[in-house]
């Protein structure tokens, strides 16, 4: 099953190279990642997709605890959250298919942001289950290239997952 | 007053009671030698990075503080990384820095550049690369901290030249703030309760009892449990001397080449309690075979050690000796006399043995030297089958007296290792014994050695080849012996001689038994060759893909039988 982890990680430099590493050195997979900061600059938040089992998980995250750098980890996957990824494709969008695919942008509230001689690219945003059904309506005209963002996810409500309250000021000299 | 970044980190350094360093000078690393000119501490000039790693290490595991060692950018720092990955497997407490080339240039492929922050990732518990001179002192602060509490382990500072360079004012930091790292101390008291019931209910218990035991202070909390619940003790190679060798609850080793009784005590058990100990694949074999009917409770202050190989029954993540003490009081007394019955007859039955025909025995010369040595001597091992032998054949009564490289299995570590105990303990001892392979992975350090003048007694248990790895040919290649034997044959007492050491060659037990209490009592540092059976192997052993309780070589009788 896949699980998704809200990880506070210290901005320090290598600390994404010390994630990525701890996770192939393991042998973890990582179905995605996505890194940027928080509202605190000094902290920034990745949300990792990992699919494996209960115990499995259950590896990543004391490995990932280990990690000096990981402030905290929330495996948000059985609470309410919101999650969004956003994705660009090029499709390959001959004169007489346009009107086709912009109707498929409109249904899925995408956007055109950019217009090629033999292409469009697309922007959309959602979930897994949006894009997937977006990418699959768009694949018979040919898809030229695709990038995702990977997910990012957010816990619904008040709860938070990137507050780590501990985040004091150092003795600095 | 303003001083350079190095001369703040010698000051720091010194803030945190650094007596002796180990290391060896380079240009990216010039500022920092230059700064103890003017320091107490005492630089130990190696010959060999690994050495000053090995050395350092050492040091730690007999003094229990934090062992530094340094070392120049590149080549410099490469050497030292078989020494780092040493520590970090064994959690030993060191603090490992390194120059670099000046910010400027990092990143260009500079001469003498590698990213020694990036090749230590894996090997350290954390590591800095310090591109701002005022976060010098913070960071050394942190170094020191995250090496010696927790699970301890090698925590690495890479130093360029420029920020090195650069003019501080210089105050050491009271605070450090790591929002990331809180070790756990206390156990759960659910769980410790918990413990405390399933101890007293089991009938056969058995403590499996690992370097975490040392690195926690808890043997004197270990020996009350056993004695409380009587309940037979196994050790891990890490663990050897967290309990005494002469007690009548000790059973020795156990895994791969532990002895019969103690493995067949753990496939027996009812409950095995798991202290400070991380059931490493040496020590399981094969999982399913292993404590099949026993109700396992893991004490370690690592969570991550903790269902990671076998799955636990009652898990207690805590510092072992508060964790024990917080257990203690919720035990009474019990005999469990049908049980110790039991591992007695195993004990009886299933002694480890040896055939004294032929040549001189290996373990002859460590139960001789068991026998001779005083007890808070200190024995050092490399690797291979005389390690083996040694722990197999030796006994300890406290922690801290026998150091091996357990996790890495690095050969070489003897030699810079046993330096670095002696000059942690100058007052005891420090024996070592190593394979004549092992010997000549390091043996320039016999240089540091003399220029201490520290008396260090080696025993080269020499059959001149790559003894573990023949018996490895032998079962598992079918006796297709390539690349273990030695063609040059080296005189070791004659090189220990030009290093100004005693040496001695020895064919016979009775020259051994005549020479060895002369040798262990003389004020000179003394190599004595021990010209051994070749063909001797390890025994017990567990083949691959076996459980621990179907070890070979020491008898055919069936443990079902006694
Ligand atoms: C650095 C390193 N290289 C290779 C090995 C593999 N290895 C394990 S034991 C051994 C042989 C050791 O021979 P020796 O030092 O003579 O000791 P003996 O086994 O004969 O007692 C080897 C090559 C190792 N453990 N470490």
């Amino acid at each position: 099953m896949a699980h998704t982890l809200a990880v506070l990680v210290e901005n320090n430099p290598g600390v994404l190279a010390r994630v990525a590493g701890l996770f192939s050195r393991r042998g973890f997979n990582i179905d995605s990642l996505a890194v940027g900061r928080t509202d605190n600059p000094a902290v920034s938040r990745m949300t990792i997709v990992v699919e494996g089992d209960d115990r499995y998980l259950e590896q990543v995250n004391k490995q990932l605890h280990k990690l000096v750098d990981v402030i905290k980890i929330s495996d948000i996957t059985k609470d309410a959250y919101v999650d969004r990824e956003l994705v660009l494709i090029k499709v390959h969008a001959e004169a007489a298919k346009r009107a086709e695919i912009m109707q498929l942008v409109d249904i899925f509230r995408a956007r055109i942001v950019d217009v090629g001689l033999k292409t469009l690219t697309v922007e959309v945003t959602g979930n897994e289950g949006k894009i997937t059904a977006f990418e699959d309506s768009l694949r018979p005209f040919g898809i030229k290239e695709l990038v995702r963002t990977g997910k990012i996810a957010m816990l619904r409500g008040f709860k938070s997952s990137s507050k780590s309250n501990s985040h004091k000021e150092e003795d600095e000299s | 007053m303003e001083i350079t970044a190095a001369e703040a980190l010698v000051r720091c350094l010194e803030q945190e009671n650094v007596e002796l360093v180990f290391g060896y000078p380079g240009g990216a690393i010039l500022p920092v030698y230059d700064a103890f000119n003017n320091s107490t501490i005492k630089h130990i000039l190696v010959r060999h990075e690994q050495g000053a790693a090995h050395m350092a290490d050492g040091y730690a595991r007999v003094t229990g503080k934090v062992g530094v060692c340094l070392a120049t950018s590149g080549p410099g720092a490469t050497n030292l990384v078989t020494g780092i990955a040493n520590a970090y497997m064994d959690s030993v407490p060191m603090v490992v820095i390194t120059g670099q080339v000046p910010t400027t240039q990092v990143g260009t492929d500079a001469f003498q550049e590698v990213d020694i922050t990036g090749i230590t990732l894996p090997i350290t518990k954390h590591n800095f690369l310090v591109k701002d001179p005022k976060q010098l002192s913070v960071i050394v602060k942190k170094a020191f901290h995250l090496a010696s509490t927790g699970r301890p382990g090698p925590v690495l500072i890479d130093l360029p030249k420029d920020v090195a360079l650069s003019k501080i004012k210089f105050k050491y930091p009271k605070n450090i703030n790591l929002p990331g790292y809180k070790p756990t101390y206390k156990g759960h008291s659910a769980m410790v309760q918990q413990a405390g019931k399933i101890m007293m209910k089991s009938e056969r218990p058995v403590i499996y009892a690992g370097g975490g035991v040392r690195i926690s202070g808890a043997a004197p909390e270990l020996l009350q449990l056993a004695e409380t619940l009587s309940a037979p003790v196994t050790h891990t190679l890490m663990g050897l001397g967290c309990f005494p060798g002469d007690h009548p609850l000790f059973l020795g080793m156990l895994g791969l080449h532990g002895t019969r009784y103690a493995n067949q005590a753990v496939t027996e058990c009812d409950c095995l309690i798991a202290v400070g100990a991380r059931f490493d694949d040496r020590v399981v074999t094969k999982i399913s075979g292993f404590a099949p009917e026993a109700r396992i409770i893991h004490i370690d202050i690592d969570p991550a050690e903790i269902g990671k190989n076998v799955t636990t029954h009652l898990p207690i993540v805590g510092d072992l000796k508060t964790v024990l003490g917080a257990i203690l009081p919720n035990l009474e007394k019990k005999d469990n006399s049908r049980w110790l019955k039991r591992v007695c007859r195993m004990k009886e039955e299933f002694p480890l043995s040896y055939s004294q025909e032929g040549r001189l025995k290996p373990q002859f010369v460590c139960e001789k030297l068991n026998e001779l040595k005083e007890d808070n001597a200190i024995v050092v091992t490399d690797v291979g089958q005389h390690q083996m032998w040694a722990a197999l054949y030796m006994r300890f009564n406290e922690p801290r007296c026998f150091i091996s490289s357990g996790g890495l299995g690095a050969m070489g570590f003897c030699l810079p290792a046993a330096i670095g105990a002696k000059m942690g303990a100058p007052e005891r001892n420090v024996i070592m014994v190593i394979g004549d392979a092992g010997l000549q992975m390091t043996m320039q350090e016999l240089g540091t050695a003399a220029e201490q003048k520290l008396p260090l007694k080696i025993f080269v248990l020499n059959n001149n080849r790559l003894g573990m790895v023949r018996q490895l040919q032998e079962f598992y290649c079918d006796k297709r012996y390539i690349s273990v034997d030695f063609e040059f044959n080296l005189d070791f007492a004659a090189l220990g001689r030009l290093y100004g050491m005693e040496g001695y060659t020895i064919n016979t037990p009775e020259q051994l038994t005549e020479l060895l209490p002369q040798i262990l009592t003389s004020p000179a540092p003394v190599i004595v060759d021990c010209i051994i059976d070749r063909e001797e192997n390890v025994y017990p052993m567990v083949l691959n893909g076996s459980a621990i309780s179907e070890a070979i070589g020491s008898g055919k009788r069936r443990m079902e039988d006694i």
